[in-house]
């Protein structure tokens, strides 16, 4: 039965987008686990745990998201692990965050200057010492903007979730396009929601980013 | 484990894998042609125009980029039938991707050419240049130094982004990958393939970009 596009389906919408908002943090986490292994990886003694790190991101970045959805939805079950929506996009989307947050940390870890390093070294800390109380401390400051910016990137996203049928603000402006048949304006809706969530997080990172270049 | 992996069923489909390819890259060339045309006048007007024509580039600037590339794709190819333009779908593609990199690319350029300093445009002035010949020299030249590498990383994603075409069925090498999915059911065997294909083109790109920067900036 086709009825207009009403209020009703703004709210129905507005409810959807919870689902967007639990992808998204799932994740960013997941990401940001990997992400920090994956960072922590490039700076290794060993050449070899260095390149696999870097092969890791390369592989990542190098595919469309869309063939990591598709690829752990359809190809985790020949191994014996069929997984429904909720898990496939969530683990395909925290691989594709760990490859861009992981490279963004390198950035930021790199970003701090090698006699940083050699001060813990000279105050008798190990490598990881080194790392955990003078380097990242810094290289926070210089990660955060980078992150929240790419916050909003996965947050637009995680709309490829509809693909495989994942239920979020995407796939019920969908539905509901099939039951109104007003698609012009269910979208333009939906596109006002994604703007509402991403916009105050472009201008946060916009605002951190001048706040770090304005303290130097 | 059980399963037998079958890459021949797959790989029997070269020639449509190879037009695919073909679609995805002219797909991807055409947005970046034409979202760096949008880029250079929209950075153009944000530099240089009244503040109510650049109150309309930031607005559309920020709309693009928070919003999904998917929603832009489903507004122009369904929305826009609602109000009585009714595109093809490879029209439609073109044009939301062309939209979308615009919007990067302003963004992009804009600060290539804001990286040139003031006090090299006023020594090309003192040196007698003309108008044109400053611009020419002192500001484009280097500005395409800036921007190039930024450029060539957007040209990678979106060589990547163009898959979601796929869901309005412009035939690009995504939707190839589920055509030989439905024939041929070989699901992780298609996905493997078709990413083992996108991550070559994407490490080309990247190669034969950077090597076309070296010939253009490299002994500058």
């Amino acid at each position: 039965m086709i009825r207009q596009f009403a209020w009703i389906d703004v709210m129905f919408l507005v409810a959807a987008l919870r689902w967007t908002l639990a992808l998204s943090a799932v994740a960013f986490a997941g990401g940001a686990l990997i992400g920090a292994a994956v960072a922590v990886l490039r700076f290794s003694r060993l050449a070899p745990v260095r390149f696999a790190g870097a092969a890791y991101t390369q592989l990542v970045q190098g595919m469309p998201l869309l063939v990591w959805i598709f690829g752990l939805y359809f190809g985790l079950a020949i191994f014996g692990f069929p997984v429904g929506p909720w898990t496939a996009a969530s683990c395909a989307l925290s691989v594709y965050a760990s490859a861009y947050l992981g490279e963004i940390w390198r950035g930021a870890l790199l970003a701090i200057p090698r006699t940083q390093w050699e001060a813990g070294a000279s105050l008798g800390l190990g490598q990881f010492s080194q790392l955990r109380y003078v380097i990242v401390p810094q290289a926070l400051r210089v990660a955060t903007p980078p992150t929240v910016g790419f916050l909003v990137q996965l947050i637009k996203d995680t709309s490829l979730a509809s693909t495989i049928g994942f239920v979020e603000l995407t796939r019920e402006g969908q539905t509901t396009t099939a039951a109104t048949f007003q698609p012009f304006t269910v979208y333009m809706t939906v596109a006002v929601l994604y703007f509402l969530m991403c916009f105050p997080l472009t201008q946060l990172s916009r605002r951190l980013e001048r706040r770090l270049h304005g303290a130097r | 484990m059980t399963y037998v992996f079958q890459f021949r069923d797959v790989l029997a489909y070269w020639p449509a894998l190879l037009h695919g390819v073909g679609v995805t890259l002219l797909l991807a060339v055409a947005a970046m042609a034409g979202g760096l045309m949008i880029g250079i006048v929209g950075a153009s007007v944000q530099l240089y125009a009244r503040p109510p024509l650049r109150l309309v580039v930031t607005s559309y600037v920020e709309a693009i980029r928070n919003t999904p590339l998917l929603i832009q794709l489903f507004i122009v190819f369904f929305g826009l039938s609602q109000i009585g333009l009714r595109l093809d779908a490879p029209v439609a593609a073109v044009v939301a991707l062309i939209v979308n990199v615009g919007a990067y690319a302003t963004e992009i350029v804009r600060a290539g050419l804001q990286a040139v300093p003031r006090t090299q445009i006023e020594a090309g002035h003192a040196l007698g240049l003309s108008g044109y010949q400053v611009f020419r020299h002192v500001v484009l030249v280097p500005a395409l130094k800036m921007m190039f590498p930024a450029l060539s990383s957007q040209f990678t994603l979106l060589l990547l982004a163009t898959s979601v075409v796929s869901l309005i069925s412009v035939e690009d090498l995504f939707h190839t990958a589920s055509i030989i999915q439905s024939r041929t059911f070989r699901d992780f065997e298609v996905y493997a393939v078709i990413g083992i294909v996108y991550l070559t083109l994407a490490l080309t790109c990247r190669a034969g970009l950077a090597l076309v920067y070296q010939g253009a900036f490299g002994r500058r």
